[in-house]
């Protein structure tokens, strides 16, 4: 049997296989979910995964979900990236998901979803704000992020992404330092995560997920402005992907 | 359905942008109310109702006022009804549950006021409301700040009568409340010509204790493991109580509660079995506000009650009547009234206390607070909400939105998670 999880994310959507084969890729949701999860079935074939034979269970998760019309099974993203921060870092923890669109805090109490939070339908403290930013400095996410090691925080208040990236074209024009700038940048969406995370009573454990986890630099930002520490995970981004197999395999048995 | 077209035109309404209104609304009952299954056959009437809410109720209201009838718009559960019926005139809800009349408000007021205030104001003064346009008098109330200067907006082209609702519950503010009342009642003899006797009002109490009886029985039903009726059904019937005619109202409700009492003795439930039974609280939700309700039992999980103006804080407690005199009567209105639990009053710990007690009435598996955008006491409230609930072991998700249907999937991912969460 193979179980297969696929995580349709606003910008990226990942997908995992476990069972006798276990396979992790991930590739951009591009303008269309449909199209994304053909190229998901067809890259999947020919990894040996038949989506549509009895022998594989899917369960769709992400924003994209429900575009998946091969799955099984449809769950939201926060079980799925509750399942999927267990697997990676044990039964009793917090999970803050930075992502594309949604930024998520889920406390996991004896393995079950005990309490979450989602931001508001603005894109402040979400990887579209660095996204704009980075575009904004014209450089890539990995450059935005290498920069702002090198930088000295500029400080941007706004709570907006809009107005925020007006502060952003203000110190352009001021000509100020790239790198304070990125810094700057970073330090915002950290301090927005942080804001988020603060309403409600994390755990002793907290990781990261999404598209940023495997970054010490941002987890370190993070934990200073919680005021405890925020563990990066080497395979974050799949988190969601990966729960959503492992619940393939537990609601089939 | 009728055509009201000359009525409308001859009220001075923008028919044409009211066409669009119209054009729009068959399609959003069709979708969140036609579709459901097994519904109980005495929704026909609210159906009814609903197909031509800017017909049949504004024909009645201007026949009255053919006869020689005052009608008097409200806004709000603390204006005691029981008054202007006992005038032997009619009052009657406005417009403000859509996201079409925002734009309008939008234009005069400023953009974070709650979508209630901005949709109401715009109905008003874009004339695409009927009711607003008959109302010959329109009744408000010192609930917020965004009304408190709304009032003074529409007073500028209709007579408008403010209660000054005291913001604390000591006896010496249910005092000031029979105070307000007293006035209303002069202001309301005044303005119809009709004295309100002792009599009279105590027949309009009965009348409208009648109503909220009938309301109260409908969501006893509610309470069972088996759910005879859908939430967004009951908050169907809940929005028309604002609008009906009271006594009407009363029957149409009751022979439903016929119909539901005896599918509880069936066992017959519009749910499938181990449904997550989820309790709505917070701001209000005025027709055609369905969205949240659509979006709770479509993610796999039925509502059971809502503590809200459009819920338990309009009928629960009846007005005593016992009282022989009209001022015994007026105090007996206002400790009914000032039973209320809204969010304007401070401290409001009742309103905690109440969505406690019901949860555990209606059996509830979880609590959405919900906060209709720019509520600024409902949301601020929240934070006593939530953290009563938590210490009490209720489930709770606060929810805030507005009329536009921009956040739906954002809303239905995390009522979905809520319920996948309650499922556990």
């Amino acid at each position: 049997m193979n179980y297969v999880g696929i995580d349709i994310g606003s910008t990226a959507s990942k997908v995992a296989v476990r069972g006798e084969k276990e396979i992790y890729f991930v590739l951009p949701t591009g303008w269309s979910s449909k199209e994304t999860t053909q190229i998901i079935k067809e890259k999947l074939k020919a990894e040996g995964v038949d989506v549509q034979s009895d022998n594989t269970k899917v369960v769709a998760t992400g924003y994209g979900r429900i575009a998946v019309d091969f799955a099984d099974y449809v769950i939201t993203e926060i079980t799925c990236h509750a399942r999927g921060g267990r697997e990676m870092a044990g039964d009793n923890l917090g999970i803050i998901d930075v992502g594309g669109q949604d930024t998520k805090v889920i406390l996991v109490e004896n393995g079950m979803v005990q309490d979450f939070l989602m931001n508001d339908k603005c894109s402040a403290g979400t990887g579209k704000f660095l996204e704009i930013m980075a575009n904004r400095l014209g450089v890539t996410l990995k450059e935005l992020f290498d920069m702002a090691q090198a930088g000295t925080v500029l400080p941007i208040s706004s709570l907006c992404t809009v107005f925020a990236e007006s502060e952003v074209i203000n110190y352009i024009g001021e000509g100020r330092k790239r790198e304070d700038i990125a810094a700057g940048v970073v330090d915002s969406v950290a301090a927005k995560v942080a804001q988020l995370s603060q309403r409600k009573n994390l755990p002793k454990r907290v990781i990261l997920t999404g598209g940023l986890s495997h970054s010490e630099y941002f987890t370190k930002a993070l934990s200073g402005k919680i005021g405890q520490t925020v563990e990066p995970t080497e395979k974050g981004r799949y988190a969601g992907a990966l729960g959503a197999a492992i619940l393939a395999e537990e609601k089939s048995k | 359905m009728a055509d009201y077209r000359k009525m409308w035109e001859d009220l001075g309404m923008d028919v044409e942008t009211h066409d669009q209104l119209c054009a729009v609304l068959p399609q959003a009952f069709g979708d969140v109310y036609l579709s459901q299954e097994n519904r109980p056959e005495g929704m026909d009437y609210y159906n009814m109702v609903v197909a031509d809410i800017h017909g049949i109720r504004p024909a009645e209201l201007i026949e009255h006022q053919k006869k020689g009838g005052k009608v008097f718009g409200t806004f709000c559960v603390y204006v005691p009804d029981e008054i202007v019926f006992a005038a032997d005139a009619i009052a009657t809800g406005l417009c403000g549950g859509s996201q079409f009349w925002v734009p309008g408000g939008e234009k005069v007021l400023p953009t974070n006021t709650c979508p209630l205030i901005k949709a109401s104001v715009g109905a008003r003064l874009d004339r695409t409301c009927p009711f607003f346009r008959i109302a010959d008098m329109y009744v408000g109330e010192t609930t917020c700040d965004g009304k408190k200067k709304a009032w003074e907006i529409l007073a500028e082209d209709v007579p408008v009568h403010v209660m000054n609702l005291p913001q604390m519950k000591r006896a010496k503010d249910v005092q000031a409340w029979a105070e307000e009342i007293e006035d209303f009642k002069k202001v309301v003899e005044e303005f119809t010509g009709n004295e309100i006797t002792a009599e009279k009002l105590a027949e309009s109490i009965k009348l409208i204790n009648a109503k909220r009886a009938a309301l109260e029985r409908l969501y006893e039903t509610r309470k069972n493991e088996n759910i005879p009726i859908s939430g967004s059904d009951a908050l169907l019937i809940s929005q028309i109580a604002f609008y009906d005619d009271p006594g009407r109202f009363t029957q149409m409700t009751n022979k439903l509660c016929d119909e539901l009492e005896q599918r509880v003795k069936d066992g017959v439930s519009v749910f499938p079995a181990g449904t997550k039974r989820i309790m709505l609280t917070g701001t209000p939700l005025a027709i055609p506000n369905w969205k949240l309700h659509n979006i709770v039992e479509t993610s796999g999980g039925a509502v059971v009650c809502e503590e809200m103006c459009t819920g338990t804080r309009y009928f629960e407690r009846q007005t005593a009547e016992t009282g022989t005199t009209v001022k015994e009567q007026i105090q007996a209105l206002a400790e009914r009234y000032m039973g209320i639990n809204c969010a304007c009053f401070t401290p409001n710990s009742g309103r905690v206390d109440d969505i406690i007690r019901l949860a555990k009435e209606y059996k509830a598996d979880g609590i959405i607070d919900v906060n209709l955008k720019f509520c600024n006491l409902y949301d601020t409230e929240g934070y006593f909400v939530e953290r009563a609930m938590k210490e009490a072991g209720i489930p709770v998700l606060g929810i805030e939105t507005d009329y536009t249907d921009s956040d739906a999937q954002q809303l239905r991912t995390r009522v979905s998670a809520f319920i996948e969460m309650l499922n556990k």
